[in-house]
């Protein structure tokens, strides 16, 4: 019978909450609208290969030459060609000195830029390292690691090719294959655990899933009763004799249906305007998602009880979803970050919530394969629902 | 015998919910029973040892300023908050441990409007009813009455964030009988209404204190209403009950034993007429104001009577007659020293050194 009138009440708190955001339609608008913001602005704002064009760089040759060898800088300019009209890369200007670069960097004309030293084909006819200069935008360090990464490729590539011609020219029997295999005896390979093309996207959707619907929960919770407790209308219910726990249990409903709707958008977004791939169980991808909502309704309940006002919730609220939102692996994989950010990161129930959804999704895992952090998350929803219940029940009655 | 009685006693509402508590009711008539409630928020006393009890079927007035610890005090009795200090009980149920009894019983009008604008008048009733388990076929008939005793059937779909205050309010009184309660708590019942919507109020409320036999506790601040509308009143200020009693009661307080005070207006008064009346056993003295208006301060329950018979009988023309009783303004003022205003009207900053501040933005 308590448990009869429990769920019923409970049922009916959640059905008058989606009423109520159902005939909202900013809220609603929103609803749609966030995901596919957050969807489109991860995925594009990040760094990929395919993101980073027409890099404009300041290009100085004071390459002198030597007597009448080829000149080497010509050469590498080339070359630096070559790569630059197949990848769109670098758009190059000529500049005359270091200092010329540098003023040109400030004004913002250029983004970096690259020096050919005098004594360049000097050094490499008298066999000496031929010296190139790298100057980087120290206010953008993503682009003077890109700008250095493809440098190096390049530089690479024709160090392979001058020591091939090299040990060509000591040895004539040697053809180009072997003397590659001289020069360069390893070669690396990449190949994913899967097949299929990955793009950032692959990567950010499982994340953004995870943490949607858990902050829904997370925040939506304490918003909403908070917004209640201010409006008044929290007294019609807690005069009603009914479980104070229908209360948390309905208003948790209709904030997990919300957060559900939502990861599903983004999910659907995901797939068919974004082209990532799902291999695992979409059953198991939505029993994740619930265990998450589990995880993270504790937490919701105790924010609510100690907050009094919504504008305490929001701030108390704001203050706990930038550290996980950052630090939880959703846009960046924790392995990139120092140790003690990443002993942070493991205390967070998002990083199991993303880590374990990623791999079901990109992965294609099975429920044995992520018994840690289904372990881990069961764990803290059964912690936090324990300290919460008491709390809530206290603070309700002040 | 319990179980098996509850149960079905509990399915009827109008009854009360066990043996206990009829027992309780029927023994004493008395539906709330207060015992040194008080309530204390950080150190500042809202609620100061109050005591007192309200009768089953009667209309008790909580009367004071804005402040003066009503809402905290109707809080307590609705379970919405703990005292720190002392007990209560409605129908015999503990306002703490038999909270969930407490609340089968009562229906609480709330100042704040408890209604969701998005939904429609229909959509919250039903809500707040299922919250009550009152069963479904049930409810749609006490809907559709209940919007009809206030005249909003015609509204019965559109959402409540449309309606005027004065609708609101009717829907936020109607709300709390969802239940059919024993006790109506109304907190600032008229708050914010205009004349009429208020006078619609305070009716419909005698209507259900008459028509269903209520037990009505109301809180207010203005002294006509708690008039109009109570049986007995409880006069606090900072927290504590300093007088309770009857309207008529209260009054006698103030202005001593049966003085009537009369302002007569008379067309064709003459200096006879005064002399006349200023001879009578029960008139202590007469004051004339202009040609036609005099003031008689009188003794005994029928010096009303005499004077105006001693008017007719020489012929006077009465036009009017004020009989200037004391109100219960007064009965607040004598009582507490002060009048009847919100606190924080005392503390408005008034602005001082008004000459020197120019000069010490120059230096």
């Amino acid at each position: 019978m308590g448990i009869k009138s429990l769920v019923s009440h409970s049922l009916m708190i959640a059905w008058k909450d989606l009423m109520e955001l159902f005939r909202n339609r900013m809220m609603l608008l929103m609803l749609v609208l966030m995901p596919l913001l957050m969807m489109t602005m991860a995925g594009f704002m990040f760094p990929s290969n395919t993101s980073t064009s027409h890099v404009s760089v300041a290009l100085v040759n004071q390459d002198e030459g030597y007597a009448n060898y080829p000149s080497a800088s010509a050469t590498l300019i080339a070359a630096l060609e070559t790569m630059n009209s197949s990848t769109d890369m670098m758009t190059t200007t000529s500049a005359s000195s270091l200092d010329e670069v540098r003023s040109m960097i400030q004004a913002g004309e250029v983004e970096g830029g690259i020096i050919i030293a005098s004594n360049f084909t000097l050094s490499l006819v008298t066999g000496k390292q031929g010296a190139i200069t790298i100057v980087t935008d120290q206010t953008n360090p993503q682009m003077s690691m890109l700008l250095q990464i493809a440098l190096k490729e390049v530089l690479e590539q024709m160090g392979t090719w001058l020591a091939q011609q090299n040990v060509q020219g000591l040895n004539p029997a040697v053809n180009s294959n072997n003397s590659l295999a001289i020069v360069k005896p390893y070669i690396v390979q990449t190949e994913g655990a899967v097949l299929g093309d990955f793009s950032y996207f692959d990567f950010i959707a499982p994340g953004l899933m995870a943490m949607t619907v858990m902050m829904s929960v997370m925040t939506g919770l304490p918003a909403a009763i908070s917004h209640e407790r201010e409006v008044g209308t929290l007294d019609g219910m807690m005069v009603a004799p009914i479980n104070r726990l229908s209360v948390i249990l309905g208003k948790t409903l209709a904030q997990t249906a919300r957060g559900m709707l939502q990861g599903t958008l983004i999910l659907v977004l995901a797939v068919f305007l974004f082209g990532v791939t799902i291999r695992g169980n979409i059953l198991l991808i939505f029993a994740l998602l619930l265990l998450g909502v589990f995880s993270f309704v504790g937490l919701g309940v105790v924010i609510t009880s100690f907050a009094k006002d919504q504008e305490t919730a929001m701030m108390v609220m704001m203050a706990l979803m930038f550290p996980m939102m950052l630090l939880s692996g959703v846009f960046f994989p924790i392995q990139q970050m120092p140790w003690y950010m990443q002993s942070i990161s493991k205390a967070l129930p998002l990083t199991y919530a993303t880590t374990a959804l990623r791999k079901v999704m990109v992965l294609g895992a099975n429920v044995s394969m992520i018994t840690t952090e289904l372990a881990v998350l069961i764990g803290f929803g059964v912690v936090m629902t324990t300290i919460a219940v008491p709390v809530f029940k206290r603070a309700m009655t002040r | 015998m319990h179980a098996e009685q509850e149960k079905i006693i509990s399915d009827s509402w109008m009854f009360p919910t066990t043996y206990n508590q009829l027992v309780s009711i029927l023994v004493s008539g008395v539906m709330i029973e207060t015992r040194n409630l008080t309530k204390k928020f950080n150190g500042l006393t809202a609620v100061d040892h109050v005591s007192f009890n309200v009768k089953k079927g009667e209309i008790f007035g909580l009367l004071g300023p804005n402040g003066a610890g009503k809402t905290t005090t109707i809080r307590m009795l609705a379970t919405l908050t703990r005292p720190t200090e002392g007990t209560a009980t409605i129908g015999g149920y503990d306002i703490v441990k038999d909270d969930n009894e407490v609340r089968k019983l009562i229906g609480l009008v709330s100042e704040k409007i408890i209604m969701y604008d998005r939904l429609t008048a229909k959509e919250n009733l039903w809500f707040f009813g299922r919250l009550y388990d009152v069963p479904k076929e049930v409810l749609n008939e006490r809907i559709d009455e209940l919007l009809r005793l206030v005249q909003l059937s015609n509204w019965k779909n559109s959402q409540v964030g449309t309606f005027s205050s004065g609708m609101r309010q009717r829907m936020n009184v109607i709300r709390a009988l969802l239940n059919m309660p024993e006790m109506l708590l109304l907190d600032e019942p008229t708050l914010g209404l205009d004349p009429q919507s208020s006078v619609e109020v305070r009716e419909f409320v005698k209507k259900i204190n008459r028509e269903n036999k209520t037990t009505i506790i109301l809180t207010t601040h203005m002294m006509v209403e708690a008039d109009m509308l109570c049986d007995r009143i409880g006069i606090i200020d900072h927290g504590k009950i300093i007088a309770l009693d009857t309207s008529a009661n209260l009054k006698k307080l103030v202005s001593g034993a049966n003085t009537t005070v009369l302002e007569l207006e008379i067309a064709n008064l003459t200096t006879n007429m005064v002399s006349l009346i200023q001879s009578l056993k029960c008139v202590n003295s007469v004051s004339q104001d202009n040609s036609t208006h005099i003031k008689v301060h009188a003794n005994g329950d029928e010096s009303f009577d005499t004077i105006i018979d001693s008017v007719r009988a020489e012929k006077g023309k009465i036009n009017s007659v004020k009989n200037l009783d004391p109100t219960l303004e007064d009965v607040f003022l004598y009582i507490t020293g002060h009048e009847v205003r919100d606190k924080a009207d005392r503390k408005i900053p008034v602005r001082r050194h008004k000459h020197s501040m120019p000069r010490s933005r120059v230096r």
